[in-house]
């Protein structure tokens, strides 16, 4: 990257909210149904058809509002966004301009290369999604509007980012949160979480904005890295060969790696605001906003925090528990039946991901339940098993779902503390391996290694390990 | 002249629709004397007077977040001036 301009980021990113019905009417937000089966008068743009708010939409809203500590405002009103597209049958967008309902938030993110950084969340509003355009035949575009009318947050940030790496930790960071919330399902291909990048470059120590281009189309992490990565070189090329950046609009092709020019789209950014008399002004009491913030989830930046400090967990450990907030969920109910955090992310972090990715299950499918988990580490702790044995017991409760108890009577698990049974397979092993024997008394102790495994080999496992090693250096430096 | 007839002719293209030369004339005047009532209003002092944004001394009409039927398949293209495989038709549109 040319290190004589700084690069300026903004983003704009749509959040599809996990509501069952549309915004301002009943039908369903369900993906993938037939084209228009969920369609009624409101969403279809019919003449005198009235829009109601959807309260849980203003609920969410104020969710995501203060886990982004923005400021939930008193009082806000829904205006008319007017331009023509055929996805938008009333020829205005219902969404809101002045008076968002969530102003001055924030969210700190953390990059390897610059450390943490705060990014300024101007304002999050709410808005109705338009139709989706089918291309079908050179003549003619399929209008589909079961999507018209579905309920969306549309987070705009501070140009506050100067890396593509920032840009992504920052969406990564807001995706996780409505993640957690349960506003949103998060799904980027499906277009539940869509980004637009505002991207302008500026020579370093200037105060100005440059031009900026706002890039569109982009539906995975890494294509929006891609994207910006591109376009930041695009515009040095262009001020480099005397030329002027243009403010436009660029779209993404994933195809070719580069952003191409969206023409004609000029004119139709006058939009002509204005109230929308068919929805009344809303106003957020501060009971409301007190009991929705008593309901908030803990977030991931409190649990990575809490789960050092409290857990003494490293951070590698407490990331990687955190990030999800089922996992997460996992973890502190396993903590809570076996309170002995480290162990237990060893093993959520080892043995049930592990598994979970290898059988491509979420968390909420696994057979193994925080009861069952925290069932084998009690009988590693009392010494019942070996941790060895314990990854048996494990894949027998995955299969079975029986507990660890149970498998360790059924199948004779237990493990061997009884002195004398491990004297005798000890002294079988003495026995059996004489020239080993010699040479260990010779000198190369590195042997124990081999004795402790033909011992544990012989007793399928079951001898207690630490016993073992005892009695073999006790028997061979007889 | 509160607006020229080069606004109107913008806002019109904006809202698609196309007006002869007489009638862009006839409008700009037509839209300028409004502008001018309008300006009435400013004469008086707004200071410290809320702006309204609705009509009615109203606010917080809301739905609960339930399923209502929709309309069905057929129903909702029947005033379709063309559809086909239960989509509206429109002319081909250029991204």
């Amino acid at each position: 990257m040319n290190s004589r301009y700084e690069v300026v980021i903004g983003l704009e990113v749509h959040v599809q909210l996990t509501t069952r019905s549309k915004i301002f009417c009943g039908c369903s937000t369900a993906f993938g149904q037939l084209p228009n089966s969920q369609t009624c008068p409101v969403c279809l743009g019919l003449p005198g058809a009235l829009p109601v708010l959807n309260r849980q939409v203003v609920e969410y809203a104020i969710k995501a509002g203060l886990a982004t500590n923005s400021q939930i405002a008193p009082r806000s009103i829904f205006a008319r966004k007017n331009y023509f597209y055929p996805d938008l049958p009333k020829g205005y967008q219902i969404s809101q301009f002045e008076l968002p309902i969530c102003e001055h938030g924030w969210l700190d993110i953390e990059t390897r290369d610059l450390g943490r950084k705060r990014v300024g969340i101007t304002r999050i509003h709410m808005e109705e999604d338009a139709g989706k355009l089918l291309h079908n035949d050179s003549y003619s575009s399929a209008v589909d509007l079961n999507r018209a009318c579905t309920p969306l947050l549309e987070v705009v940030s501070e140009p506050d980012m100067r890396s593509a790496d920032e840009a992504i930790a920052y969406l990564k960071q807001l995706h996780q949160i409505v993640v957690y919330l349960g506003v949103c399902d998060g799904n980027m291909e499906e277009g539940s979480f869509r980004c637009d990048a505002n991207v302008s470059i500026r020579p370093w120590g200037q105060e100005t904005l440059g031009t900026r281009a706002e890039l569109k189309n982009l539906n995975s992490f890494r294509f929006i890295k891609q994207a910006i990565e591109y376009e930041v070189e695009r515009q040095i090329d262009v001020i480099e060969d005397g030329g002027e950046v243009v403010q436009e609009t660029r779209l993404y092709d994933a195809d070719n790696g580069i952003t191409r020019s969206m023409r004609g789209k000029e004119e139709a950014h006058d939009y002509r605001y204005f109230p929308d008399p068919d929805l009344l002004p809303l106003q957020v009491s501060d009971t409301w906003i007190d009991e929705v913030r008593s309901r908030l989830p803990e977030l991931p930046a409190a649990k990575l925090q809490r789960y050092q400090e409290e857990f003494g967990l490293p951070e590698y450990d407490a990331g990687v528990l955190s990030a999800d907030r089922a996992v997460a969920e996992y973890f502190e109910a396993v903590v809570s039946l076996f309170e002995q955090p480290k162990t237990c992310s060893n093993w959520v972090m080892g043995e049930i991901l592990g598994a979970l990715k290898e059988k491509n299950l979420t968390i909420d499918q696994c057979p193994v339940t925080p009861e069952l988990l925290a069932g084998i580490l009690k009988r590693i702790d009392d010494n019942t098993i070996s941790g060895k044995i314990a990854k048996t017991v494990f894949e027998e409760i995955w299969i079975t779902g029986k507990n660890a108890d149970q498998i360790i009577d059924e199948k004779g698990l237990k493990q061997v503390t009884d002195s004398g049974a491990i004297e005798s397979i000890v002294a079988d092993v003495i026995a059996a391996n004489p020239d080993q024997v010699a040479e260990y008394r010779g000198g190369k102790e590195k042997l124990m290694g081999f004795f402790v495994g033909q011992v544990m080999q012989a007793s399928k496992g079951k001898a207690n390990p630490g016993m073992a090693n005892q009695l073999l250096k006790k028997k061979l430096s007889e | 002249m509160k607006i020229s007839q080069e606004d109107v002719a913008h806002v019109a293209r904006l809202a698609r629709l196309s007006l002869e030369a007489q009638e862009l004339e006839t409008l700009t005047s037509q839209i300028d004397a409004i502008l001018g009532y309008v300006d009435k209003l400013n004469e008086l002092d707004t200071e410290h007077v809320e702006p309204m944004a609705h009509a009615v001394p109203m606010s917080n009409a809301f739905r609960d977040d339930e399923l209502n039927p929709s309309l069905g398949l057929d129903r909702a293209m029947q005033n379709a001036p063309l559809s086909g495989d239960g989509c509206f038709m429109v002319p081909k549109v250029i991204e």
